[in-house]
């Protein structure tokens, strides 16, 4: 017989706790619940970018045979917003229209077709006004205000100044500017946007499913906009298809079908179509970024002075916060002694942005590393030296207030480069032909949660609860919302980890408010580390109660029992020990049903600096990546073909190494459609690709092997020494795909994505500045 | 107009009375209650409701189901043999070929039309399979790995 031991469940490659229901298609998500009778919703939609609502005359369509419910704007005058100081949107319009696609009125009834035909009957009177659809246009002098509060249509300037950025250009060798530019993209989750509500008027109460990573937010919105009180609201969120940042804060729709069963007085689904959940958006916006960096010539960053535009969209979503961001981690990943950030955040007559994977931090990533990688070669470093000569050392403090206490990004960089062959790489570039290959390298960082949540309450970041009971089963009851990134399978191996019993003791109930603990959501990459130490103190409570029982029934000082898993017995003793199953009878004495609880908070001092803004990018534990892309570049066609990625990433310590890969590899595989063919395009204002062929998400057969390394910096305040795993590496890729283009081609691709046309026109106008420089007297 | 579909489905016959215009995936979803097949986009984009007609990879979303009529319709549900996974869903758990879960049912039914025309296919020839079948978690790596351990793998009995 063996020795009774401890099950070891950190560290382990575990497939996904709900993976057996996604794989033979028991899976419910929100589409998939029995809706048998529940009316259908449909939405009518702004045709105007920017308007007046003269009129909106609903009568024809509520007489029509099977229509329940129409309800309009006047129907709700309370605006919503994730950021309590920036709420100044409606759910359905009210006064103005601010975007093509905004939601005016919807429509329950009886069935698709009956709804489709109330929708047409429903009057429609606006009185255009001029609509901008870039920054620069909305911020013309003169140009009419999309929100009367927010004069020159700018939601938001940051001015930030950490250090002497004058002295630090003063001192350096080389001083270097240039302006990026880069697309707006979205996050095209697989699930169209769903949601089933239902009201019972008999109760007045609302019941939601529906598909969002943060249900929480959802419940208070539901209860602000209905005036409904929150103990009369229940809301659960199903299986649902991927979210990256989409699903962050309540989106319209959810407010909408609340409102439409309440005025049916019964059920209504509303199923979003892909061009609607297109539509719905809060992508990562267009954004200008102006960057400037001094070096001296062995490579050592003197100062960065960085300026960002970003075109959000009609409505403040996040809109503060992905400013904010953009500034605030400029710092962080490398060790910069003066650093000043000057942010606009612009109103356009486009779908309101939001946050999308690496929020904020994505695009001036790309810009940071393409202009050092522009000073690397002006002086003649390598890439490596350039990032090496800038490393930090922790614990760290940065200009703006944020510590680190783990850093691998060096030990990122020393796996890449060995592991691509970088060295070794020189005369690999193939001859003839027009196929050009070139490597390049990308390093990134990223916050592991948000330090000050959204919603300051005084409550714990995260609170988990254990369930055990007289069946010897736990249940781990937590608000986090299972997306797929495998919230639930890390929490449930936390809870093994600590108490050492069978995998199959184990079960997770998630994001269900008349059942589990509140949670604030699966953004900013804060489950693993923020509801993961709450369960882990969780479960720390409970086995303590395990050790009195047995304590207890072994008759010895609990001090002296160890608890072995599945056996709890006197530490040292060669005893056989008692059972789980008997310790847990002997725990529910006089007592019953257990329920042990844990909880997260983030000290203050982790609460980012004190300046205005300063708590955007405050974080307990940064993430680190190092990427290197190998790309072949056409010269005649403009295609960027990305050949291989190495990607190495420090998540602290990988409670599931399985699960860490997936969010490295997904990650920086969004990268890559931002980088070579991801953006969504308008033409006044009529967005031009809202769907899955002309908004181009790579395929699997563009899409390269992705070569992945876990690096472990065993972060101090991390569960298990974890830090997040699923954002931080997506900024790496965009930059070394533009490195290895120049690489390639000797050309600098300013503007993303790096699309044919793109590339050609690059190839051509440094071709023209040839023979213009060839030519003497010809600027 | 209304008639009667007659076709198997997972194995079962079935006969149903279903409209012209039903398409394929909401008659799988709303008639036979097989909601493993998932609609991801407007119409012949995603490759989320790819289902099995007489062993070939269709999309659902753009069958009429009527089209079907006399033919074998296999979905998701239908690889599970006795409660036991097949050897393609094993797979794509194991490997975690598989995140959020919404392309799996597709991914799982291209990739079992795939195995059984090609027992042994190079990376190639799956991501040849698996062209119009999108993935937004995995960046595809580990669902090629999980089609390559499937491949490796028996059938359960």
């Amino acid at each position: 017989m063996t020795a009774p031991a401890k099950k070891k469940m950190a560290g382990v490659r575990l497939p996904l706790i709900d993976g057996p229901e996604k794989v033979s298609g028991r899976a419910h998500y929100t589409a998939d619940l029995p809706h048998g009778d529940a009316l259908v919703g449909r939405i009518l939609r702004s045709p105007s970018g920017h308007a007046e609502i003269v009129r909106v005359d609903a009568s024809a369509a509520r007489k029509l045979p099977g229509v329940a419910a129409v309800v309009t704007g006047a129907d709700c005058d309370v605006p919503f917003g994730v950021l309590p100081i920036a709420q100044n949107e409606y759910p359905l319009a009210r006064d103005k229209v601010r975007y093509r696609g905004e939601p005016v009125a919807v429509v329950a009834a009886v069935d698709a077709a009956t709804a489709d035909a109330a929708i047409d009957l429903i009057e429609l009177e606006l009185r255009e006004l001029p609509a901008y659809y870039t920054p620069s246009e909305a911020r013309v002098p003169g140009a009419v205000n999309l929100h009367d509060d927010r004069d020159g249509n700018l939601e938001r300037d940051v001015h930030h100044e950490f250090g002497d950025v004058d002295a630090g250009f003063a001192e350096a060798d080389v001083v270097r500017e240039e302006t990026f530019r880069c697309a707006e993209v979205t996050h095209v989750h697989m699930e169209p946007h769903v949601s089933l509500a239902e009201y019972d008027p008999g109760r007045d109460r609302i019941t939601l499913h529906t598909c969002t990573q943060v249900p929480y937010y959802v419940h208070l919105s539901v209860s602000r906009c209905l005036g409904m009180d929150t103990s009369q609201i229940r809301v659960v969120k199903p299986y649902i298809g991927g979210g990256f940042g989409a699903r962050t804060e309540t989106l319209n729709f959810e407010i909408i079908a609340c409102l439409a069963a309440r005025a049916a007085g019964g059920r209504v689904r509303l199923y979003l179509s892909r061009e609607e959940t297109f539509l719905t958006h809060r992508g990562r916006p267009y954004t200008e970024v102006k960057i400037k960096l001094g070096m001296t010539k062995s490579g050592r960053m003197t100062a960065c002075a960085c300026e960002a535009v970003q075109a959000g969209g009609a409505y403040g979503g996040y809109g503060i916060v992905t400013i904010l961001y953009a500034g605030a981690l400029l710092n962080a990943i490398y060790d910069i002694p003066a650093v000043r950030y000057d942010g606009y955040r612009v109103y356009t007559n486009t779908p309101a942005c939001g946050a999308m994977r690496g929020h904020g931090t994505v695009d001036v990533r790309y810009a940071f590393e393409s202009l050092l990688d522009i000073m690397a070669g002006e002086l003649g470093l390598d890439p490596f030296a350039v990032r090496r000569a800038n490393l930090l050392t922790v614990p760290f403090e940065t200009l703006n207030g944020l510590r680190i206490n783990s850093y691998g990004l060096p030990e990122c960089l020393d796996w890449v480069e060995e592991a691509s062959g970088w060295r070794d790489r020189a005369g690999e570039t193939p001859s003839g032909g027009r196929v050009r290959k070139g490597f390049g390298l990308g390093c990134s960082h990223y916050v592991t949660g948000a330090a000050k949540p959204v919603h300051w309450t005084g409550e714990p970041h995260a609170v988990v609860n254990l369930k055990l009971d007289f069946d010897a089963s736990i249940t781990v009851l937590t608000g986090a919302a299972e997306i797929g990134q495998g919230s639930s399978t890390i929490l449930a191996q936390a809870v093994g980890e600590v108490l050492g019993v069978d995998f199959s003791r184990l079960r997770v109930v998630a994001s269900d408010s008349a059942i589990t603990p509140k949670d604030n959501g699966s953004y900013s990459s804060r489950v693993t580390f923020m509801v993961g130490n709450a369960a882990v103190q969780a479960a720390e409570a409970l086995r303590a109660i395990l050790i009195e029982a047995a304590a207890r029934k072994l008759d010895a000082d609990p001090g002296d029992v160890e608890c072995l898993g599945e056996v709890y017995r006197v530490a040292g003793s060669q005893d056989p020990g008692l059972p789980f199953n008997e310790v847990v009878r002997e725990a529910l004495v006089d007592t019953g049903t257990i329920t042990a609880k844990g909880t997260f908070t983030v000290p203050k001092e982790y609460q980012g600096g004190g300046h205005r803004g300063g708590a955007v990018g405050s974080t307990m534990g940064f993430s680190y990546a190092a990427t290197v892309a190998e790309v072949s570049v056409d010269e005649d066609t403009g295609q960027v073909t990305v050949d291989n990625v190495w990607v190495a990433h420090d998540c602290g310590y990988a409670i599931n190494p399985l699960s860490v890969e997936g969010q490295i590899q997904g990650a920086v595989w969004m990268g890559l459609g931002q980088a070579i063919s991801e953006e969504t395009r308008y033409w006044n204002g009529l967005p031009l690709c809202a769907n899955m062929l002309d908004y181009r998400v790579p395929t699997i057969v563009e899409s390269p092997p992705i070569h992945t390394r876990i690096v472990e910096s065993m972060d101090p305040n991390g569960p298990f020494g974890a830090k997040e795993a699923s954002e931080g590496a997506l900024s790496s890729l965009i930059p070394a795909v533009a490195n290895a283009v120049h690489d390639a081609l000797g050309v600098r691709l300013t503007e993303t994505p790096m699309t044919p046309d793109r590339v050609i026109d690059a190839v051509i106008r440094k071709e023209r500045d040839a023979k213009r420089a060839a030519v003497p007297g010809a600027a | 107009m209304t008639s009667v579909l007659r076709l198997t489905v997972n194995g079962r016959p079935r006969a149903d009375a279903v409209a012209d215009n039903v398409l394929l995936v909401d008659y799988l979803r709303d008639v036979a209650g097989l909601t493993g097949t998932k609609q991801g986009c407007d119409g012949g984009e995603c490759g989320a409701c790819t289902v099995l007609v007489d062993d070939s990879p269709r999309l659902a979303c753009i069958t009429l189901a009527v089209r079907c009529a006399g033919r074998r319709v296999e979905t998701v549900e239908g690889l599970t043999k006795g409660g036991r996974l097949s050897r393609l869903q094993r797979a794509f758990h194991e490997k975690l070929g598989s995140q959020c879960g919404f392309c799996t049912p597709g991914m799982i039914m291209a990739s079992e039309a795939l195995l059984r025309r090609d027992p042994d296919p190079d990376d190639d020839a799956i991501r040849d399979a698996l062209g119009g079948n999108i993935c937004r978690c995995t960046g595809y790596v580990k669902i090629i790995e999980s089609v390559r351990a499937a491949a490796r793998m028996e059938e359960p009995a």
